[in-house]
């Protein structure tokens, strides 16, 4: 990489940004782009790029490639994967292995390498290029697309993206408070949950009095099955960093911080190598580019607690205190970190700003819906085929996401809900598949939009069992200042889990409903406020599985372990012995090719005969000993 | 990392003065403490007291209230299992079932040999390729009840 030196002026970037933005359009060589964010990286990334570079070097191409180590592609379930340009070739899932010959074959002779295509698996017809790829069709990656463009610890590679243009301009040709009107006509909204119009929290904190100011970057992203921050922090951390140089022309700040999450290792060290990069091209500190503006932006690490996502936390935590959350008003635009004036915003929210900077509020607002504007980018999880990060225009609906991006759901099961917006969001059921995505309908329906999972469940999942695991989270969450939440979560809780165990009574779901609302009413910040939407909309849309584990003591989606036995079907059992051999616990009997049994005195219900077994031949059915039991109790 | 560590003075100053002795730095400076010693040792956080000029008790309450935190020392190899919302209905609790079952530990614990301790982490944002567990650092993706044998053993040398 090129040493970096200091920028002198603004003449000096913007002769730097137009001379990088020409090399990478004139570039004629082939560009190997590896997707390397922590997924990647899981699944074995970095052992495909060292083989890469023995290949290429093996093959003397060193000088006719470019290998770009990239943050994530959004294609998870396709990882580790690479693109190469400018032909935008799309090979999936690959091993060490396999490189030499793309190298050979790809790189050298211009051949395409078929059985590291991606395949579809409905019309099983290979895709050559990425964007014939259905699981980025229907997507408008605005944020997230730049991502394989930019190797993500190099300044100069997200100048030859244009990065930093929009800073020049806001610099150079923006008033302060323009910039807040452009920002409040683009309808940016926050990305982090609560979808609070992002023009207006920055004039707020721009007419707050006084005269130090702070901003921060919300990167706590706590939500379980969310990681579009992450996302954007390791894979582009330069445009976040530039949307927060925007943010503090805009609001008056001299100093900002970003707190990132401590159990994103990567995320943490790619935007420390850009803070550090900002630094040394003296596009961070006093006088920047030799205007009157100085910025100095600092990395606060948090350590694991859920409830630091909350804004008046999170700043506790940045002074140092314990992350409870304060009664509002005083908003933070009022009184935030150390009591001046604080403007917070997410991730995304950052990311944004650039881009509408650069392409103007109408370009922005032209997206999405009319009260949600521009994209915004889920994660779409669990029972899904094509798993990845999402990035999609506000309104669009959940069965497009879910069918036509996600590609639907494993193994032909069914689809049963899909659960958004974390722990303070809800399940919706098949019937809401229409639903267009944006701040207001998801709302109504009882979730949120909160920092964008989806989490798809199939027919084998358990609503009682998820309602129990996000009131079981965020009773371990909940910081303990509020009554309401404090004991409201862990009662919830503990009534869900007596359904899930078969001891259930009734009575128990109308007592929850109180308790729901109880907690919603009374608790102090959003989390207790919102804790009781996981409860309300299962038992919303799914109230007869409740029925089924109350009255009948039935476990329908067959997971929850007190009500279920595991059997073996005999028509099934071809009596290969898998599940014989995965039993940590003897429990399995039987001899080869003959149908196997389970003793049920020994089976300590560990599911890992299911698992191992491949001809479907063991079930999770009703326990009539337990019905039997509770009859009698009952 | 045996138990009987002693803690080393200079090295806890050390950190304290990078944040020039600095009370709302007491998150990163107890991050690096625990970067050093795999946790906070109860004679670190008393010199720390007497470095930042705050009550013990304040020290304590910030040690207690985030996750990340350990007042136990831990094992010499550490295994965290995903409990996301995305890991979970892939299987998570079940994986963490098969460790306990496998370490002879509950989750939160750490072996008397102090060979290893068994940890849960709420999300670890790699909802695509769960259930996952780390080990020492490693990714493990996709994890299966079937794999976790496997997984424990790389690490048992």
């Amino acid at each position: 990489m090129k040493r970096l030196r200091k920028f002198k002026n603004v003449e000096d970037l913007r002769k730097t940004i137009q001379q990088q933005e020409a090399t990478r359009q004139q570039e004629t060589k082939k560009v190997i782009t590896v997707s390397s964010g922590t997924c990647g990286q899981a699944r074995g990334s970095q052992k495909v790029i060292e083989a890469l570079k023995k290949a290429i070097k093996a093959e003397g191409l060193k000088d006719q490639v470019i290998l770009r180590i990239t943050g994530c592609h959004g294609f998870c379930e396709a990882e580790p994967n690479l693109i190469i340009y400018p032909d935008r070739i799309f090979y999936q899932k690959l091993t060490p292995e396999d490189v030499r010959t793309i190298v050979q074959e790809t790189i050298k002779d211009g051949r395409v390498v078929e059985k590291y295509l991606y395949r579809d698996p409905r019309t099983k017809e290979r895709a050559w290029y990425e964007n014939e790829i259905q699981f980025y069709q229907k997507q408008k990656r605005i944020v997230l697309g730049d991502n394989v463009f930019v190797d993500p610890t190099s300044l100069l590679d997200y100048l030859a993206i244009g990065g930093f243009k929009p800073f020049l301009k806001a610099l150079t040709e923006f008033h302060p408070e323009e910039i807040i009107q452009t920002v409040k006509k683009s309808g940016l909204r926050g990305r982090g949950g609560a979808g609070f119009p992002t023009g207006v929290k920055w004039e707020a904190t721009r007419r707050s009095p006084g005269d130090i100011k702070y901003i921060i970057c919300n990167g706590d992203e706590g939500d379980p099955g969310a990681y579009m921050d992450r996302s954007v922090l390791e894979g582009n951390p330069f445009r976040v960093l530039e949307g927060m140089m925007i943010g503090a022309l805009a609001i008056g700040a001299r100093e900002g911080f970003i707190y990132v999450r401590d159990e994103y290792p990567l995320a943490v060290r790619h935007v420390t190598q850009a803070v550090d990069q900002l630094y040394r091209t003296g596009l961070l500190g006093k006088n920047i580019l030799g205007t009157e503006f100085s910025f100095d932006l600092h990395i606060s690490k948090g350590a694991g607690a859920f409830v630091c996502g909350e804004e008046t936390a999170l700043i506790a935590s940045i002074e140092g205190r314990v992350g409870e959350p304060r009664q509002r008003p005083p908003f933070p635009a009022q009184k935030g970190l150390w009591k001046k004036p604080t403007c917070i915003n997410n991730v995304e929210t950052w990311a944004n700003i650039p881009l509408i900077i650069q392409n103007g509020a109408e370009w922005f607002s032209s997206i999405g819906t009319a009260g949600s504007k521009g994209t915004k980018i889920f994660s779409l999880v669990g029972k899904i085929n094509n798993t990845g990060l999402v990035e999609v225009p506000m309104g669009i609906t959940l069965r497009e996401i879910i069918y036509d991006i996600g590609g639907g759901i494993p193994e032909g099961k069914a689809f049963k809900a899909v659960q958004t917006g974390g722990p303070s969001g809800g399940c919706l059921p098949a019937s809401l598949l229409d639903l267009p995505i944006d701040y207001e309908s998801l709302t109504a329906a009882g979730s949120i939009m909160g920092s964008g999972g989806m989490i798809v469940m199939d027919e084998k999942t358990c609503m009682v069992d998820v309602a129990m695991y996000f009131l079981n989270f965020l009773r371990d969450e909940s910081c303990g200042k509020c009554i309401s939440c404090r004991e409201g979560t862990q009662r919830m809780w503990e009534i869900v889990k007596d359904i899930s165990e078969g001891k259930g009574k009734p009575g128990d779901l109308e007592l929850l409903e109180e308790l729901a609302l109880a907690t919603k009413d009374a608790s102090m910040c959003g989390l207790g406020q919102t804790a009781a939407n996981p409860v309300l909309s299962t038992l919303r849309y799914f109230r007869e599985e409740f029925e089924a584990h109350i009255y009948e003591k039935r476990c329908p989606a067959g997971v929850c372990k007190s009500l279920i036995r595991y059997v073996v079907i005999p028509e099934k059992c071809t009596g290969c012995e898998a599940c014989k051999r995965a039993c940590p616990t003897q429990a399995i009997q039987g001899t080869r090719k003959d149908v196997h049994l389970i003793l049920y005195d020994k089976c300590i219900k560990c599911g890992a005969c299911l698992e191992a077994c491949r001809f479907e031949a063991i079930e999770a059915q009703r326990d009539e000993a337990i019905i039997i039991d509770k009859e009698v109790r009952l | 990392m045996s138990t009987s560590q002693t803690v080393n003075l200079e090295k806890i100053q050390e950190i304290v003065e990078r944040y020039g002795y600095d009370k709302s730095k007491l998150i990163s400076i107890l991050q690096d403490i625990q970067a050093v010693f795999h946790y906070l040792p109860a004679q670190a956080l008393k010199q720390v007291a007497g470095y930042l000029k705050i009550p013990l008790i304040d020290i304590i309450s910030v040690a207690t209230f985030y996750r990340a935190f350990s007042l136990k020392p831990r094992g010499e190899h550490v295994a965290t299992v995903c409990m996301g919302t995305a890991c979970h209905v892939r299987g998570a609790p079940r994986i963490l079932e098969e460790f306990e079952r496998q370490l002879n530990l509950k989750k939160g614990e750490t072996s008397e040999d102090g060979k290893w301790s068994l940890e849960t982490v709420a999300c670890l944002g790699c909802c695509a390729i769960g259930p996952v567990v780390v080990v020492d650092g490693d990714y493990h993706a996709h994890t299966t009840i079937r794999k976790v044998s496997n997984i424990l053993h790389k690490y048992q040398k």
